[in-house]
């Protein structure tokens, strides 16, 4: 089934003579193909890129605070729904970055794009990290339900760690970590350009560049779940022993998912220090450890697309109800959550897809006879 | 004479981290390794002990009667979740740990709005006693003495009394037992509803102890299943030498730096446990044996 389905991408592809991995955008892995879909895409892209005309700075900084978040959604999404191993650390990764970030442009300045690099460092050190972690969960075999708890605990000691770090022997370098306080004071993200760098403060310059790499994340990893690669993920969420007396090394699999999973969380991690300047380990706490699976179920982990919106609907959401009703929007979070996992748990996005499906089949068949 | 005081001191470090780790352990134990549900609303089954138990004993009732109260509330609490939500995801393990977050979410929310964000505590029961110019908490050594007593009881009960046999035929072979005239949902909630009536056990315990926020169920999370993790799915096999070397581990490492670092060492050595035994002390234990 999958392999017909991919040949028959690959044919498309060739018949429009598109490079062959441009055709795995459209594949057996994710929701949403053809010009229907893709028109639309193009249709919302463009007018999230018209969006700041017609706003204002705050809400165009707050639409880019929501951006930042989607990339830890989305490597979530590609830990639990595509490689089926659900990760409690996307908080521990994204508070891992968010201080390293702090702590090298506060000792090395912001000058000659060196944020830039700041950046690179601190999503490699999340990556090499989440190398290191995973090598011993997934090559100790540990099954699904195991990896959540290890996962946690660590997120949970990492956060204890950070919270008692107020006095002023705990420094890296001139960067004080803080404690509870928080960690303040470093430089946001900077363009090296002809005449003088562009710092990207939470306003519109930066939320172009957030639209124009959450565009490039999201494209990217439905390559990467389309291609051979996303197939045996798929293959090992759907039975690992199968997966492997086919030969593929799962161990191998599922710790490459972990690590650009966790690298994306970093990822969020630095976007959202520089979008606030700000991080603390409260970021790293149970309630942050558990918003990723929250925006991740509720949109429909098993797809790229249905994360991307449901993360989108839920962060909305969420901060109108923080706004409007603060005490109760955690209860609310988690009912939402006991009710998708009770009633619909493909997801939101996924069951409404089917729903409308299921509608229009009977129109169709009503019509036919 | 002083080797003794310090071996006395080394004892009571580890009987203390011993019996932390057996009780606030147990209850997830049972949930997890009989029903095979990761309860991540543990902590909360714990608070709700500790919070009924406080409440009890301002009303003027002894402290003993007061756990028990608190311990028997958060059972009911456990059959109650059980019969709504938790028994249609036995087959979905991956998404009964997000529908348990949920209800830790709402419990740890809505107690802090219900209650606010702090209750006055009790004070620690049965004063202390010194031996060689410390002085050590009575009350430590009550905590010690009822955790082997809780594992003693598991021990015994769960092969000579009938619950305790339905529950074992139950977790073997659900559709054996039913076709014996066993009623396994029941048999479930009444096995879910002692986890979490343990857990509210260790609340209450430890609730003169401690700051009463809503939060302090989180507190117990990282060590229970940490225990739980190195122990692998048997309780008795699993836990209690689980416990024994943890306990060891954590009093050495808080020991030498801190509380801190009692928890960083835990979870290095549970990192380190599964890369070597991928199935917990009990399952190496039972292949061994085997």
């Amino acid at each position: 089934m999958a392999a017909t389905g991919r040949d028959a991408v690959i044919r498309e592809a060739s018949r429009g003579r598109l490079p062959h991995w441009l055709g795995l955008l459209n594949g057996p892995q994710t929701l949403g193909r053809g010009p229907g879909f893709w028109i639309g895409f193009v249709l919302s892209v463009l007018a999230a890129a018209a969006y700041p005309l017609f706003s204002d700075g705050w809400t165009v900084g707050n639409t880019a605070y929501f951006f930042t978040w989607i990339f830890m959604a989305l490597g979530l999404c590609l830990i639990w729904g595509y490689a089926g191993a659900l990760s409690f650390g996307q908080a521990a990764f994204f508070g891992l970055s968010g201080y390293a970030y702090g702590v090298i442009t506060l000792n090395f300045g912001a000058a000659h794009g060196l944020t830039l690099a700041a950046l690179l460092l601190s999503v490699g050190l999340s990556s090499a990290v989440a190398a290191l972690l995973g090598y011993f969960l997934f090559y100790g075999r540990i099954s699904g339900v195991f990896l959540g708890i290890v996962t946690l605990s660590v997120t949970l000691v990492f956060s204890t760690f950070m919270a008692q770090t107020a006095g002023p022997e705990w420094t890296i370098g001139t960067a004080r970590l803080n404690g509870y306080n928080g960690m303040t004071g470093m430089p946001p993200l900077t363009v090296p350009w002809f005449g003088g760098d562009i710092p990207l403060y939470a306003d519109v310059p930066l939320y172009y560049v957030l639209l124009v790499s959450v565009v490039l994340c999201y494209l990217g990893l439905r390559i990467l779940v389309n291609s051979r690669f996303g197939n045996v993920l798929v293959a090992i969420r759907e039975n690992p022993q199968r997966a492997e007396m086919l030969g593929y090394d799962i161990r191998r699999y599922q710790l490459i998912a972990f690590v650009v999973g966790s690298s994306l969380a970093g990822l969020s991690g630095v976007f959202y220090t520089t979008w606030g300047q700000y991080i603390t380990p409260s970021s790293m706490g149970l309630t942050a450890a558990a918003m990723p699976i929250v925006w991740v179920a509720v949109g429909g982990r098993t797809d790229l697309t249905a994360t991307l919106i449901g993360t989108l609907f839920v962060l909305a959401v969420f901060q109108n109800l923080t706004i409007y009703g603060s005490q109760y929007a955690l209860v609310f979070m988690g009912a939402l959550l006991i009710a998708i996992v009770l009633f619909l748990p493909q997801g939101l996005v996924p069951g409404l897809v089917q729903a409308v499906g299921r509608l229009s089949r009977g129109k169709g068949r009503k019509e036919t006879t | 004479m002083e080797f003794l005081h310090v071996a006395f001191s080394a004892f009571y470090q580890f009987g203390d981290a011993f019996a932390f780790l057996v009780l606030s352990a147990a209850g997830l134990a049972i949930i997890f390794g009989m029903m095979g549900v990761i309860n991540l609303a543990h902590g909360e089954f714990i608070m709700c002990g500790a919070y009924v138990t406080v409440s009890v004993v301002r009303l003027g009732v002894p402290l003993p009667l007061a756990i028990a109260c608190g311990s028997l509330a958060a059972g009911l609490l456990g059959v109650l979740l059980e019969r709504t939500i938790i028994h249609r995801l036995y087959h979905r393990p991956l998404d009964s740990i997000v529908a348990t977050w949920g209800i830790s979410l709402i419990i740890t929310q809505g107690t802090l709005i219900l209650l606010g964000s702090t209750m006055p505590g009790t004070s620690t029961p049965l004063g202390s006693f010194s031996v060689g110019g410390f002085s050590y908490s009575l009350y430590r050594l009550v905590l010690m003495a009822v955790a082997v007593l809780v594992l003693v009881g598991l021990y015994i009960g769960f092969p000579h009394t009938k619950l305790g046999v339905h529950a074992r035929a139950t977790i073997q072979g659900p559709q054996m037992a039913q076709a014996l005239g066993i009623d396994v949902g029941r048999v479930y909630s009444l096995t879910f509803g002692l986890g979490a009536a343990l857990a509210g056990l260790a609340g209450g315990l430890y609730a003169p102890t401690m700051t009463m926020v809503p939060t302090m169920g989180a507190t117990f999370l990282v060590e229970s299943f940490v225990t739980v993790v190195v122990g692998g799915a048997d309780v008795f096999l699993g836990t209690a030498p689980a416990a024994v070397i943890l306990s060891m581990i954590k009093a050495f490492m808080t020991a030498w730096g801190g509380q801190l670092a009692g928890q960083i060492g835990l979870l290095i050595a549970v990192i380190l446990v599964i890369r070597v035994l991928p199935r917990g002390l009990s399952g190496w234990l039972l292949k061994e044996r085997s």
